[in-house]
């Protein structure tokens, strides 16, 4: 076997992406509209990795639906390349926030969907093992999508939208079904991955430390006050080079801020505790 | 590529070996794998129809019913064995056989093809499935008189019938299983650069094979039921005239020979699409 090649198939560089005003109302089931998404503006550097934090149900996934040209805003334009998206825009890759396989393919010929196409059959092959190893899916390689746990699934899942090498990565909490340890080592996968082939990322997660150790940039989505649609609320640049200490007082003190910022109590200052530590120092 | 092939034979095999001893463990797990066997299933499958057979014979030797209307199983293989000599039992299995088949192989393709329509395209929806409907509302034996004056008594309008009886199934469960295809698999499909018979061809179609072949199914047993339709109406050879001929003249063991023959060919020929059906789906394995 040749050396696992460090560079896929096809290097696609990275792209920046921009939304101008990005808005999306649904219609609801009395007739009327309901406003998800109101006035979203967003640059993303080429490269950039940014983290999109937001409570349940206020539009990431609408967010980043839009962005991949699944779904089209109701009022504004994403540009990526300053080239406005196009329906299934193929700059970018998805990795839904469900798994989305095909049941009756193996995990390999899964995540070999995700190859660009034109890709070489022998490169196709060599790629799908190396992400599969990467993603530690290896051993599974032939086994249907049913016969896998939800967590291996969401990681096959992760390693076919990485096969595509997109200008643009889009995941939506894609280590959402992964226990705690796992979902380190994934956290980790994903920066070598954009360490190796600096790709745009845009990254919906539920996890504050998530989006700390990963982003560049935090974007807080939410509706601010009694006005329907959630924008962005604050948008939060994260200091320091990755990969950062996951125990930093820096990122302690942001964190606090983050909570703060999606509405969550943080069980300390906000009730006039002390936020020093209250552990005690050993012997117990 | 050594060690690699090595790893993989050795996760191979404590992947095989776990499975073992899960079925060793779980007696759950055990008892369908018993009743998988190839020998089980075909005895098993066996065992109604043998005791039938017992019983009829029984039945028919006390003379509890007279003969005229339950005929020994003796009288039915004697009356199998004289058509047979005078060369009939062969023809009418054979005429009856090819009616189905022509009939059904038309009307599964032209099913097959107006589901695709119907189920892929929306504006085939629109312009086809109400006229489609209505066709099919149509209780298919009216057709029989307009057929037979248009086409005459010959093959054409018995395999045209058989073939209305074939497509609609088909047509229905095509359309219908396509439209219902998941569709975030076929966003997902799109998402990856998939688009007109690539995406059918990756997602579409093996999500619908399943129903696929169980409208076939469904349309073969079709076939059958209107052939014994077309024949009992208006023929001269085949199952169904058998039957109507024997009616007429009383033969009640041709009766139940033609029964038997017609619940074996279906049968048969059912476990042709069964033979499908297992290509099929070790084809998407
Ligand atoms: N196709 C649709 N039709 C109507 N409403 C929709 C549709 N898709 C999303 N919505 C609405 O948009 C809102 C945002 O949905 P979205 O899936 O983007 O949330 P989310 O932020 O990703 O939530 P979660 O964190 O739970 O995944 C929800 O209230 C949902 O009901
Ligand atoms: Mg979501």
């Amino acid at each position: 076997m040749t050396t696992a090649p460090a560079a896929p198939a096809t290097a696609a560089p990275a792209a920046p992406v921009a939304l101008r005003g990005v808005g999306r109302a649904f219609t609801a089931p009395d007739g009327g509209t309901r406003d998800v998404l109101r006035g979203v503006d967003l640059d993303v550097e080429a490269g950039e990795i940014v983290a999109i934090l937001g409570p349940s149900g206020c539009g990431k996934s609408t967010l980043l639906r839009i962005v991949a040209g699944l779904d089209h805003p109701t009022s504004g334009g994403v540009a990526i390349d300053e080239a406005p998206v196009r329906p299934y825009d193929v700059r970018c890759a998805v990795g839904f926030q469900e798994p989305r396989l095909l049941p009756w393919r193996s995990i390999e010929k899964n995540v070999a969907l995700g190859l660009p196409r034109g890709t070489a059959r022998r490169d196709g092959r060599a790629q799908v093992a190396r992400l599969l190893e990467l993603v530690g899916l290896a051993e599974f390689a032939g086994h249907r999508p049913h016969e896998v746990s939800g967590g291996m699934a969401q990681r096959a899942s992760l390693a076919r939208a990485l096969a595509r090498n997109p200008e643009v990565l889009l995941l939506d909490e894609p280590f959402g079904a992964l226990d705690a340890l796992t979902r380190l080592k994934m956290q980790d996968l994903l920066l070598d991955v954009h360490a190796a082939e600096p790709t745009t990322v845009l990254l919906v997660t539920h996890d504050v430390d998530e989006a700390l150790q990963l982003a560049d940039r935090i974007v807080l989505l939410g509706s601010d006050g009694d006005a329907p649609g959630a924008g962005i609320r604050q948008t939060v640049v994260v200091p320091g080079h990755r990969p950062r200490d996951r125990g930093s007082a820096e990122l302690a003190e942001l964190r606090g801020r983050l909570l703060d910022g999606l509405g969550i109590d943080r069980h300390g200052a906000a009730r006039g505790i002390q936020a020093t530590t209250t552990i005690p120092h050993y012997p117990y | 590529m050594t060690t690699d092939a090595a790893s993989r034979t050795i996760a191979r095999r404590e992947r095989a070996s776990a499975a073992a001893s899960v079925a060793d463990r779980g007696p759950a797990r055990e008892r369908p794998r018993f009743t998988s066997r190839r020998w089980f299933r075909i005895v098993g499958g066996a065992l109604i129809p043998l005791a039938l057979l017992a019983a009829w014979q029984v039945v028919s030797t006390s003379g509890a019913v007279p003969v005229s209307q339950l005929p020994s199983p003796e009288m039915v293989w004697l009356a199998a064995v004289d058509l047979a000599e005078r060369g009939l039992l062969g023809l009418y299995v054979a005429i009856s056989t090819q009616r189905v088949f022509i009939g059904f192989a038309f009307g599964a393709l032209f099913g097959l093809l107006a589901g695709a329509v119907v189920g892929l395209s929306r504006l085939g929806d629109v312009l086809l499935s109400p006229t489609l409907g209505a066709v099919r509302a149509v209780p298919s034996l009216a057709w029989v008189p307009l057929l037979i004056l248009w086409f005459g008594i010959g093959e054409d309008s018995k395999v045209i019938l058989i073939s209305i009886g074939a497509f609609f199934p088909v047509y229905t469960i095509v359309a219908s299983s396509l439209r219902h295809v998941d569709t975030r698999l076929l966003e997902a499909g799109r998402a990856f650069g998939l688009r007109g018979a690539t995406l059918f061809a990756t997602v579409q179609l093996p999500a619908v094979v399943p129903s696929v072949i169980a409208a076939l199914r469904l349309a073969l047993a079709q076939a059958w039921l209107f052939l014994v339709a077309a024949e009992l109406i208006a023929s001269s050879m085949g199952l169904g005239f058998l039957l109507s001929d024997s009616g007429n003249s009383g033969r009640i063991d041709r009766i139940f020979l033609a029964i038997i023959l017609l619940a074996v060919l279906g049968k048969l020929s059912d476990a042709l699409v069964g033979l499908l059906e297992r290509w099929a789906v070790r084809r998407s394995a």
